[in-house]
């Protein structure tokens, strides 16, 4: 697949459906055991929604997450991410859509410790392919807009938490991505913290992104248009 | 990796800091391992070359033939006739046989008493023709000179004399123009022998013999009857079909079977180079495996290093693949940063290696026969470029095998449990 078949990002955007699930299975097999961690999932999450997925630990919600963020594969069912099938794509082609249509934040912010907000924030676009002007600019209006300006420097040890965090969505948002994939975003943050990533969610989500927010947090499920819950590897 | 190779260089600058320690010992044990390749191979090609030049002191790709007996009956004569070629014969072979570079006839004597002042020396005297300094290494120190026509054809009393000969008798003194007796008769030294290594005789050393014009040897001595015929051909590999042109010509004139072996005893230097060259080549191989494993454990180090980097990293690649890095992306860098470990260290050793033969130069080899045999370590480039492929080699693979696990990380996998 050419780099082109993903650039008309628009489409995505006036797609009523951005991301299709039908009968979604995940089987690990780690040699000896096989595990069943999604026995069939129907899922349909349209544009511009704001969607906790909530549900016990072991509840298949990671698995989940990373099948939407095609980190992974279904073993079963059928997976389109904005009208296009994620079945038997290589790879290089998974890599171009995580680069180009997903925004990940994680629990424990996964920024990189050596290098700074400004070259962890960056790194999206360097494998984008993106000019060093077109790199500069990008990263300052990005960290701009999650109040951390003066911080671009800085690296990540040097960051509270919710600074950390606020890099990560920044991050998150460095290739404009059709979705927002959030696992427990705020399960490392004070309440504080917390309030304010959340706030940057809904920002995030009244300017028509799709976010994806993974939590079992009641406070933050509450606040999404709508709640998802799986038990047992399938949506209840 | 191959699509967007400044991309995987400029990931490779902004990878996160090694260890110091390790990396500076990983360098080191490539370092000395390509010292040890270097060093090794250098020996071997100084040994080949100072074995080269030890056998080039006989003469280079030469022959010499000895008169024997026919063993076979030939036109009605018995077998076991001695065949004698004679100082005229020499011109004959010289006309006859193609493909010649130069013979020479030889008449020794094994006892010949060398007179100056109140010494007396008693060693070898060969009557020669003026071919003989050149296929036979016979090159004068500055000031002298080999034996030449005029000396021939007018049977002069001269003789060139070999080193070790000239020391005996003279000491400290130049010979060159002075007068020695030789079995009681006058004659002028012309030349004396420059230090030569030689490995293989016939009979001895040239360094403790004489040589006079074999005319001159025939009028002094009455002998006509060669005691050996020296051949070589224009081209080493011409060697055997000269032989055989010789013993046809010989054999013409002598009445004997010309594919009577025994007639001519033959000893085909040529042969023994090839054999020479071929044990060369196998103490050189001897010591690049040697060296070269020296460099494979060097490489082993390298691959540990780079293994246990993909391990501390494997976050950071989980990262780095969510936010969209291609595998190739995560694997060129790490490639890169192996071949770096490799390259840092191959140069140091190349650097420790050239020092160490600027040091090896100073020591003196005069006097020692050990070290004279050895040679001088020589670094050549062919000895620096297989060093270099090797570590290319080496660093590639060290790099690949863990840049393949990496590949292989799963970013799910890594991102879930901190």
């Amino acid at each position: 697949m050419s780099e082109a078949a993903l650039r008309p990002l628009a489409d995505c955007r006036t797609a009523e459906t951005v991301i299709r699930m039908e009968g979604i299975g995940k089987v690990y097999d780690t040699g000896k055991i096989k595990v069943e961690a999604l026995k069939g999932v129907d899922l349909s999450i349209g544009s511009g929604e704001l969607v906790a997925i909530i549900g016990p630990s072991g509840s298949g919600k990671s698995t989940l997450m990373n099948l939407i963020g095609c980190l992974d594969t279904p073993s079963s069912g059928l997976y389109e991410l904005c009208g296009q099938s994620v079945a038997g794509m290589k790879k290089d082609q998974l890599a171009a859509i995580r680069n180009r249509r997903v925004g990940f934040v994680f629990q424990s912010f996964n920024l990189l410790s050596q290098i700074s907000a400004f070259e962890n924030v960056e790194m999206p676009m360097l494998f984008g392919g993106w000019s060093r002007r077109r790199r500069k600019a990008r990263v300052e209006d990005l960290l701009e807009r999650v109040g951390l300006a003066d911080r671009m420097e800085h690296k990540p040890t040097e960051l509270s938490g919710g600074q950390m965090q606020r890099v990560a969505i920044a991050r998150a948002m460095a290739m404009d991505p059709d979705i927002l994939l959030a696992d427990e975003p705020t399960g490392n943050l004070d309440s504080s913290s917390g309030q304010d990533i959340m706030s940057l969610f809904e920002e995030l989500w009244q300017q028509g992104r799709t976010i994806v927010v993974i939590t079992h947090d009641p406070a933050l499920a509450k606040r999404a248009d709508r709640q998802v819950e799986i038990r047992d590897g399938l949506v209840v | 990796m191959f699509r967007r190779p400044l991309l995987v260089f400029q990931l490779f600058l902004r990878s996160s800091r090694v260890q110091k320690k390790r990396a500076v010992l990983t360098i080191a044990a490539i370092a000395w391992g390509s010292l040890s390749l270097l060093l090794l191979l250098s020996f071997g090609e100084g040994l080949k070359r100072q074995l080269l030049v030890a056998d080039s002191g006989l003469g280079r790709n030469i022959a010499i033939m000895w008169p024997g007996e026919t063993t076979r009956p030939w036109n009605g004569m018995p077998s076991g006739r001695p065949i004698r070629p004679r100082v005229e014969d020499i011109a004959l072979i010289a006309a006859r046989v193609p493909d010649l570079h130069a013979v020479s006839g030889e008449i020794r004597s094994w006892r010949t008493a060398y007179t100056y002042g109140t010494k007396t020396v008693n060693s070898r005297l060969t009557g020669a023709s003026l071919t003989y300094g050149d296929i036979r290494n016979h090159i004068p120190r500055a000031g002298g000179r080999f034996l030449n026509h005029l000396d021939e054809q007018m049977r002069r009393r001269v003789i060139f004399l070999g080193q070790e000969l000239a020391g005996d008798l003279f000491g400290d003194q130049d010979p060159v123009g002075r007068e020695l007796l030789v079995d009681n008769t006058p004659y002028t030294v012309v030349g004396v022998m420059i230090d030569k290594l030689q490995n293989s005789t016939y009979g001895g050393p040239d360094a403790g013999h004489g040589v006079i014009p074999i005319s001159t040897f025939k009028a002094q001595y009455g002998r006509d009857l060669l005691s050996t015929i020296v051949v070589k051909a224009t081209r080493p590999e011409l060697m055997p079909a000269v032989l055989q042109s010789v013993r046809e010509t010989m054999s013409v004139k002598y009445g004997f079977d010309p594919e009577d072996e025994r007639v001519l005893g033959t000893w085909n230097t040529v042969e023994g180079a090839d054999v020479m060259a071929k044990i060369m080549m196998g103490i050189q191989l001897f010591l690049g495996i040697i060296g070269g494993l020296t460099l494979v454990v060097g490489g082993i180090g390298v691959a540990n290093i780079m293994y246990a980097v993909v391990k501390e990293r494997t976050t950071e690649i989980g990262v780095k693949m969510a936010l969209g890095a291609r595998p190739s992306w995560v694997t060129g860098p790490l490639i890169l940063e192996g071949l770096t470990y490799t390259l840092l260290g191959g140069a140091l050793g190349l650097i420790m290696a050239i020092g160490l033969m600027m040091v090896l130069e100073m020591i003196p080899t005069e006097g020692n026969e050990a070290l004279q045999m050895l040679g001088k370590p020589t670094l050549s480039l062919p000895i620096a470029v297989a060093n270099a492929l090797v570590l290319g080699t080496i660093g590639l693979l060290a790099g690949y095998f863990p840049a393949r696990r990496a590949a292989m990380v799963d970013p799910a996998e890594t991102l879930r449990y901190e």
